[in-house]
C-alpha cells in the first residue's frame, strides 16, 4: 500500500462540483494552502466548506471564496486581519453562512468521524444559536442537541507522513486537522516530509493512517501570514 | 450624569485587578483582545497555566518581532512562544478541557451583563456578520466566568443591566465583573458590590448601573497601581 501522491493537482483532481470539503487550520496555522490553491486551479464549484474561519487576505480559503467557488461556509469565526473577501461576498448575498460555536464545531466533526449522529452540549443553551434544536435536561441542567458533521473531502496539513498515511503535526498547526481527517469520506494530507514506513515512531503518530487516503509532500509549505504580509494574491 | 473620564480605571488597571484573584496553578482561558492583558499582571508566586482554545496549554509570551513562528499562535492569531511544560492537542481535546469543566476560570469582555449572570458579548444584533468563536463554549463550562469591561458604554449607557437586550452568549454564567469603576459579583440573581474606586460615590455608581447594586458585607476601596507597564 502506498498512499503517497505526486502533486497537489493529483491530490484534488476528483473533487466534484457541490462537494462538502473540510479544510483544516485555525487562521493560517495548519491551513493546507497548497491543496487549497490546487483546488482553485482544478475548478470545482458550488462547494460547502467547513473551516474555523473565513479566510484572510487574498490567498488560501479567502482566494477560494474570491473565485466564487464556495456556496456555503460552516465556521465559528468569520473574522480575520483582512476578512474583506468574505465580507464582500456575504454582503452581496453570494455565500451562505452557518455560524457554529467553536467547540460545537469541533465536536460535530469528531462525532461525524466517530459514528455518533448526535450529542448534547451545554454550549449555546438559551441563545439564538440553539433555536429550533432539541433541548434535554440531564442531572438538572439543560443541554442542546447537536448533529454530526461529515464531509466528502478533508484537505489537511501535517508535518510528517508515511506511505500508510500515518501523520504527525507541528505545534498549534494541529488544531482541526486530526478530527477532520476522521470525518471525511476522502482525506488528503499535505505534509512537509514523506518518510518511509517506520520513519515515524508509533508513539508519535497523531493521526493513524486508516483515516487518510492520500499524502502529498510539500517541502516548504507557505504560511498564510507570510503570504499576507507580502500582499500575495492567488491565483 | 457624572463624568467618569478622569476617574475610571484604565484597561491595564482593570486587567491588573482581575489578575490578583487568580490562584497559583489555576487553568485559565483569556478571551481575545483586552482580556489577554490579564496575563501581564500576574503577581509573584501566583502563576496561572493559560489555555488557548486552538490547542496549546502553558505557553510563553509573545516573541520579538521577526522571531514569530506562525504555527505557534494563540486564539487571537497572535504569535506565542514555547516554555517548559507546554503541550499541544487537537480541537476536540481542547474543547473537552472547556466543556468538561476542567478550566478554573475564563475571562471575557462584554457588551452587557445581566443581574442573573446572562452575558451578551458576541453580536450587537444590528445586522453585522456574526462571529462567535469559542465564547459560547467557554461561558457555559469554565468553573468561574469573569468579565473585564468598562462600566458603561461609549455613549454612557450601563453595561450592567437588569436583562440583556443584545443576543446572549450564555445564560446565568458570569460570576464576577471587573469594571472600570467597581468589582461586582453575581450572586442569587443580583449584583453584589464588593469594591468601588474611592473617587465615585455609591449613589453615582448606582446611577451608572442598570440594575440595583446590593451589598453583603463591606465595600472595599478599589485601588490599583497608577503606572502599569
Amino acid at each position: 500500500m502506498d498512499k503517497t501522491l505526486s502533486s497537489p493537482a493529483e491530490a484534488v483532481t476528483a473533487i466534484p462540483d457541490g462537494a462538502t470539503v473540510m479544510i483544516g487550520g485555525f487562521g493560517g496555522s495548519g491551513a493546507p494552502i497548497e491543496l487549497i490553491h490546487a483546488l482553485i486551479d482544478q475548478g470545482a464549484k458550488h462547494l460547502t466548506v467547513v473551516n474555523n474561519n473565513a479566510g484572510n487576505g487574498h490567498v488560501g480559503l479567502a482566494a477560494l471564496i474570491e473565485q466564487g467557488r464556495v456556496d456555503k461556509l460552516i465556521c465559528s469565526f468569520p473574522r480575520s486581519a483582512d476578512p474583506s473577501v468574505f465580507v464582500e461576498t456575504y454582503k452581496a448575498g453570494k455565500i451562505e453562512l452557518e455560524i457554529v460555536p467553536q467547540g460545537t464545531l469541533a465536536e460535530r466533526i469528531r462525532a461525524g468521524g466517530a459514528g455518533i449522529p448526535a450529542f448534547y452540549t451545554p454550549t449555546a443553551f438559551g441563545t439564538e444559536v440553539a433555536e429550533g434544536k432539541p433541548i434535554e435536561e440531564f442531572d438538572g441542567r439543560s443541554y442542546v442537541q447537536e448533529r454530526w458533521l461529515k464531509a466528502d473531502y478533508a484537505l489537511i496539513k501535517g508535518e510528517l507522513g508515511d506511505p500508510h498515511g500515518n501523520l504527525t503535526y507541528r505545534m498549534a498547526a494541529r488544531n482541526f486537522n486530526p478530527i477532520m481527517a476522521t470525518a471525511a469520506t476522502t482525506t488528503i494530507a499535505q505534509v512537509s516530509k514523506v518518510v518511509p514506513l517506520g520513519g515515524i515512531d508509533p508513539e508519535h503518530v497523531i493521526t493513524p493512517g486508516i483515516f487518510v487516503n492520500g499524502v502529498v509532500e510539500i517541502a516548504n509549505p507557505a504560511q498564510e501570514e507570510d503570504l499576507n504580509r507580502a500582499e500575495a494574491v492567488y491565483p | 450624569m457624572i463624568d467618569i473620564t478622569d476617574i475610571k480605571l484604565s484597561n491595564a488597571q482593570i486587567a491588573w485587578r482581575a489578575a490578583q484573584d487568580i490562584e497559583d496553578g489555576a487553568y485559565v482561558n483569556l478571551g481575545i483582545g483586552f482580556p489577554e492583558m490579564v496575563a501581564r499582571f500576574q503577581p509573584e508566586g501566583k502563576q496561572a497555566i493559560f489555555h488557548t482554545e486552538n490547542g496549546v496549554l502553558d505557553f510563553g509570551k509573545a516573541p520579538e518581532p521577526g522571531d514569530e513562528d506562525w504555527d505557534l499562535i494563540n486564539a487571537g492569531k497572535k504569535a506565542i512562544t514555547l516554555k517548559p511544560g507546554t503541550s499541544f492537542f487537537d480541537h476536540a481535546d481542547s474543547f473537552a478541557m472547556v466543556r468538561g469543566g476542567h478550566l478554573d476560570l475564563a475571562v471575557l469582555g462584554a457588551y452587557q451583563i445581566a443581574q442573573n449572570g446572562d452575558l451578551a458579548n458576541w453580536s450587537t444584533g444590528k445586522g453585522g456578520i456574526p462571529a462567535v468563536g469559542g465564547a459560547m463554549d467557554l461561558v457555559q463550562s469554565a468553573k468561574r466566568i469573569a468579565v473585564v469591561t468598562d462600566h458603561v458604554t461609549k455613549k454612557g449607557d450601563p453595561k450592567l443591566v437588569e436583562a440583556c437586550t443584545m443576543p446572549l452568549t450564555g445564560v446565568g454564567c458570569v460570576t464576577r465583573i471587573y469594571s472600570s469603576l467597581a468589582v461586582v459579583d453575581v450572586e442569587g440573581g443580583r449584583f453584589v458590590l464588593r469594591e468601588k474606586i474611592p473617587a465615585i460615590s455609591r449613589d453615582d455608581l448606582q446611577s451608572l448601573t442598570g440594575a440595583t447594586l446590593y451589598t453583603d458585607g463591606p465595600v472595599i476601596d478599589l485601588i490599583c497601581p497608577e503606572e502599569l507597564a
